[in-house]
């Protein structure tokens, strides 16, 4: 478990970094929190001659209230995000989702934005800021643009980031008032989980008005479950009105298949999970 | 017979902490990995990517000419003298078993096989260097899986001509410990009840704490080797028998080692191959696996296909019980081997009164891990078999578990018990171990609990699983090993040494990876000297200070290796007391020990061991005749197993939804006769728990179609964690064994063993009412969706591992410039 030799830069701006990256190219890799990078360079599955620790850069940690959004900085560890009162508040998928992240030495060294960037299909991230429709703030030397997390997600471990750039926030709209639950399944604790289900609903007097689900490990990339979505608008927020509604989750998805269960087993949880979700956001 | 011996005195009984454990979990101590000499060269190994494969060209070119590189080396460079990995339990006189050198120059046997080492100056620069060794290799077919390799389809070892290694059977009417089970098989067949069933025991992988380590020092008049073993005795014998150093030459040291559960067991091509290089180079050297080097290549367990047969009468008597095994001995015939199984051919039977018994085990080469022993060896696959069996004759007569295996359980009454397999059990209750157990767990509400969720259709249902075990342990009586040819005997030793200052120092033949020898054995000495417990040290591990030893597994490190403590520190008090009559002016047969004390007998004239040892340092006034020494040595050869017993109870809840099950209630009552520290068998008897619950719902060993270990790193063999259990109710009940002074029982391995059966019977359980009668181990809920679903068992593990660490996986924006080559790979 020794990786092999590679040169080490810490910035302490993004301007710094972006020019490094530059300047490297193909031969960097851009470190943000290091706990999918370190084991993969460890067990020597990759060996770039330079890592771009991006820990120094103050401004890309924190959560800022920005109007009608809530603003993560790409390098806030998952513990911070956690326990932020203006997203438990404005956003609470997003700490519900943190709460069972891998374990608590991860949660502390691990960050929102590096998570996102590796875009591990298995990921707890990837799902909720799907489902609330985060807008993801990507720096290049041209300045910065910002891509909607429909178009983000590429494929498995590839986003919309380019070679060349740097995630430096995400820009989660407020869904305040809304019911929320993360439901993980999992064999054992720190597992990435099998299958989860991000649920976010509106309900009014009883009456879901507006869902967002979005699907954990259930095809290369997070998942909207629309099908779903659509089906659970207007209806009342009961069991079987639910049920109904996520018995259409595993449409058009294509999960994987390994040791902890195959395609269509994840298929058929898809459905029991999403609607344990959606009942427990919606308070049912 | 519970609790009738009297608790002699105040450590003993006592709820000590260990020791040892500020060292141990703050890893300030001399683990192998922490030993640095001069001149230290480190070493990295180039292990196999193939399952099956000829080796047609290996070129070390660009190797040895790597920053700071020593040397490359591959089997051809050292020839004989570079030993091989021996089979000390040949379990038939016409076993098969391929050669199995340490690094093999023609054909490799299972991915994961050394075919070279380089050597450099930093461990950094040895890995690197192990990139550039460029191996061609021809792929040959390779022997996967268990049923098709014993049908010799495609064979593991060309050469030899078959896969079957040995046939090793025990037959109660052959031996005269029994009738004839085809008999009672047949007879239940017109009028009783015949229950056939054949089980998986999944290949595990040992995963202790500290990966496996040594170092090798060839400079001084004595090689030395450092290695995480739990058997540094063996180990010297080893390599004496089969490298041509002779044995008084190699001293071995088993420094601090980090958990081992029967995978330290074993003598290792790894090891082999640093003794070679630095007797070659004349340097220290030093090679310290990675996770993934041991998770592939150190030894694997359990790995067995049981075919079972149980007859009964119609009243739920079992009149006779067939076991035909398949076991999986790996690439090669490891140190223990095929004698794993062995150790469960006497077990099968477990606490029952069998009429008539039979064992067949067929071992079988693979191309795939060596298998050996793991925590339980032999014994937790028999447990599993027979709790299974009789917990499904119950279900098939409709009567609670328990009450069937009453039904044929030995009674308290009936001890000591000669068993269909030949063995004497000294002593148990069942009987008091399975009331305390019930009354802990709530069993009947419990029950209670069961029926309703059934009749109300719940989505959760509960399932109550019992197991009721007892095991062969101690190992063990040498005569006994000698008759099934295993290559040692199965004594221990101790030396018990008075310093001048009073303190005492017991150098131990076994060895401890973990357990907390040094606190119980240190309690044993303290009431038995009658000296303070810090004033006691216990020496381990070292062959030039522990000089005598079979080391430690199979539970016998207090049952044997305590009984020859407690003989050594006896005889210390027989050679003090000449010399406190002496010093006394008194006549031996007046003087008393106790507390520490010899005394007059009716006056307060006494004098301490500690000032014994003083006056014995001086020798300024001794009897004639008697030596300057305290000193004594025991060897203790054991005249029988130790049988500990005990009544595990557990309850899962089943989502019947998803599959997912979730531990409920566990409770235990464990017989290990008198207990040293509390303390300590509650730690042996969790983590023994976790273990074997482990092997019920979550271990697995998969390998792919290509012979490729997919469960190759933690992502995918998945361990539990303190959040994955639940708090354990343990207990315990009282009958002493009759075979050491102490009453001890050993517990290292119960926990296990008992576990899993309870586990598997538990989720069973939860939904046999929906037309299920087995689940495949471990239970994913995967399994036990499609067993509900489907009413099978549950199917095979897919053989694809999760792709979180794959090449280019890993943040975002770059590809990957430098994948690991294959040939290089697998580190």
């Amino acid at each position: 478990m020794i990786p092999t030799q590679f040169d080490y830069l810490a910035p302490t701006t993004v301007e710094e970094a972006l020019a490094a990256l530059a300047e490297h190219g193909d031969d960097a890799k851009i470190m943000a929190g290091g706990q999918s990078l370190l084991p993969v360079l460890r067990m020597r599955l990759n060996a770039p001659e330079l890592v771009i620790d991006l820990g120094r850069i103050e401004a890309l940690r924190g959560v800022r209230d920005d109007g009608d959004a809530v603003v993560i900085g790409a390098m806030t560890p998952h513990a911070a995000v956690g326990k932020d009162p203006l997203l438990a508040e404005h956003a609470a998928l997003i700490p519900k989702a943190v709460e069972h992240l891998a374990d608590a030495q991860i949660r502390h060294r691990g960050t929102f934005g590096g998570a996102l960037a590796h875009a591990d299909p298995a990921g707890d991230l990837g799902a909720p800021a799907l489902a609330l429709g985060a807008q993801f703030v990507i720096a290049g030397r041209g300045g910065t643009r910002t891509v909607a997390a429909d178009d983000f997600f590429v494929d498995l471990f590839e986003t919309a980031i380019g070679e060349d750039e740097i995630l430096t926030e995400v820009r989660i709209p407020k869904h305040t008032g809304w019911g929320a639950h993360y439901e993980k399944f999992v064999r054992v604790a720190h597992q990435w989980p099998i299958v989860a289900v991000a649920a976010a609903v509106r309900v009014e007097g009883g009456t879901i008005a507006e869902a967002r689900v979005g699907l954990t490990n259930m095809g290369n990339t997070p998942l909207r479950a629309r099908a779903v979505e659509e089906a659970l608008v207007g209806q009342p927020a009961s069991e079987d009105a639910v049920r109904a509604a996520a018995a259409r989750a595993a449409d058009g998805t294509s999960p994987p298949s390994d040791l902890n269960g195959d395609a269509d087993y994840r298929r058929h949880l898809a459905t029991v999970v999403t609607r344990r979700a959606v009942l427990a956001a919606a308070g049912a | 017979m519970t609790a009738t011996q009297e608790r002699p005195a105040a450590e003993i009984g006592r709820d000590r902490r260990r020791k040892e454990d500020q060292r141990l979990i703050t890893g300030r101590t001399r683990w192998t990995d922490n030993i640095v000499l001069p001149g230290m060269l480190h070493l990295a190994m180039v292990r196999s990517p193939f399952a099956h494969a000829r080796i047609t060209a290996i070129d070390t070119s660009a190797a040895k000419q790597a920053t700071n590189v020593v040397g490359v080396f591959t089997g051809a460079d050292f020839g004989e003298s570079l030993g091989v990995n021996i089979n000390a339990w040949p379990i038939t006189p016409d076993q098969v078993a391929p050669v199995h050198s340490p690094m093999p120059t023609d054909r490799v046997a299972f991915a994961g096989e050394v075919v070279a080492v380089v050597v450099a100056r930093s461990a950094a620069e040895a890995r690197d260097a192990a990139e550039l060794v460029d191996v061609d290799y021809d792929e040959l077919p390779a022997a996967l899986d268990l049923k098709a390799a014993a049908a010799d389809e495609v064979l593991a070892h060309p050469d030899l001509g078959t896969n079957k290694s040995a046939l090793w059977r025990f037959d109660s009417a052959e031996a005269g410990t029994g009738g004839n089970v085809d008999e009672a098989i047949a007879k239940a067949r017109t009028d009783g009840i015949v229950i056939e069933r054949e089980y998986r025991q999944q290949r595990l992988i040992p995963a202790f704490m500290e990966p496996r380590s040594v170092v090798v020092d060839p400079t001084g008049e004595q090689l030395t080797m450092w290695s995480a073993t739990q058997i540094p005795h063996i180990l010297r014998f080893a390599l004496a028998a089969t490298t041509g150093v002779p044995e008084s030459k190699i001293r071995v040291i088993a420094p601090d080692v980090g958990g081992g559960f029967g995978g330290k067991l074993q003598t290792t091509p790894e090891e082999w191959i640093a003794w070679a290089v630095a007797r070659r180079l004349g340097k220290p050297v030093k090679y310290t696996e990675t996770r993934s080097e041991s998770l592939l290549s150190g030894h694997h367990g359990r790995d067995q296909w049981q075919k079972l047969t149980l007859s009964a009468e119609k009243d739920g008597t079992v009149t006779g019980f067939k076991v035909e095994l398949l076991a999986d001995l790996g690439a090669y015939v490891s140190l223990v081997g095929g004698g794993v199984p062995v150790l469960g051919a006497f077990m099968f039977n477990a606490i029952y009164k069998f009429p008539a018994y039979q064992f067949n085990c067929q071992t079988v080469l693979t191309n795939k891990t060596w298998t050996d022993a793991y925590r339980g060896a032999g014994r937790p696959e028999a447990t599993f078999a027979i709790e299974r069996m009789m917990t499904e004759l119950a279900a098939e007569l409709g009567v609670d578990p328990l009450e069937i295996r009453e039904k044929n359980w030995i009674t308290h009454e009936e001890f000591p018990f000669t068993t269909v397999a030949g063995l004497e059990y000294d002593s148990g209750n069942y009987e008091a171990a399975t009331a305390r157990a019930k009354e802990l767990f709530g069993y009947d509400e419990l029950r209670a609990e069961q029926r309703r969720r059934r009749e109300a259709g719940d989505t959760v249902q509960l399932g109550i699983g019992v197991s009721t075990f007892t095991e062969m342990c101690g190992l063990a009586p040498s005569r006994v090993l000698g008759q099934l040819d295993y290559g040692a005997g199965g004594w221990e030793h101790a030396s018990v040494r008075m310093t001048a200052t009073g303190k005492v120092e017991v150098a131990v033949g076994v060895s401890p990876h973990g357990q907390g020898h040094e606190t119980a054995f240190s309690q044993i000495v303290a009431d038995r000297l009658g000296v303070p417990f810090e004033d006691v040290e216990i020496l381990h591990g070292d062959t030039q200070i522990s000089h005598k030893g079979l080391d430690t597994y199979g539970s016998r490190s207090l049952v044997v290796g305590g009984e020859a403590v407690v003989r050594a520190a006896d005889k210390v008090i027989e050679k003090a007391r000449p010399i406190a009559a002496h010093l006394l002016e008194a006549s031996v047969d007046d003087l008393e020990f106790a507390g520490g004390r010899f005394t007059v007998r009716g006056t307060d004239q006494g004098v301490g061991i500690g000032e014994l040892a003083t006056a014995v340092f001086t020798a300024h006034n001794l009897p004639d005749g008697v030596e300057p020494s305290l000193d004594s040595d025991a060897t203790f050869d054991p005249v029988n197993f130790n049988y500990p017993h005990g009544t595990h109870l557990c309850a899962m809840e089943v989502d019947t939804e998803t599959g997912q099950v979730r531990m409920r209630k566990y409770t235990c009552v464990d017989d290990i006769g008198n207990i040293i520290n509390p303390l300590i068998v509650s730690g042996q008897v969790h983590g023994g728990l976790v273990q074997g619950i482990a092997q019920a719902l979550w271990e697995e060993a998969v390998y792919d179609d290509a012979g490729t270990l997919v469960s190759g790193s933690f992502v995918d063999y998945l361990l539990p964690t303190a959040a994955d259990t639940i708090s354990f109710e343990i207990d315990h009940t009282t009958s002493p064994a009759t075979t050491n002074t102490l009453g001890t029982k050993g517990v290292g391995e119960a926990g296990t063993i008992a576990s899993t059966p309870a586990v598997v019977n538990a989720v069973v359980d939860a939904v046999r009412h929906l037309g299920v009668d087995d689940i495949t181990m471990p239970c994913t809920p995967e399994r036990v969706w499609r067993a509900i679903n489907a009413a099978g068992s549950g199917g095979t593990t897919e053989g694809a591992a999760m792709p979180h660490f794959e090449a280019g996986g890993a943040a975002g924006n770059q590809e990957t410039p430098g994948a690991s080559s294959t040939q290089g790979g697998l580190q």
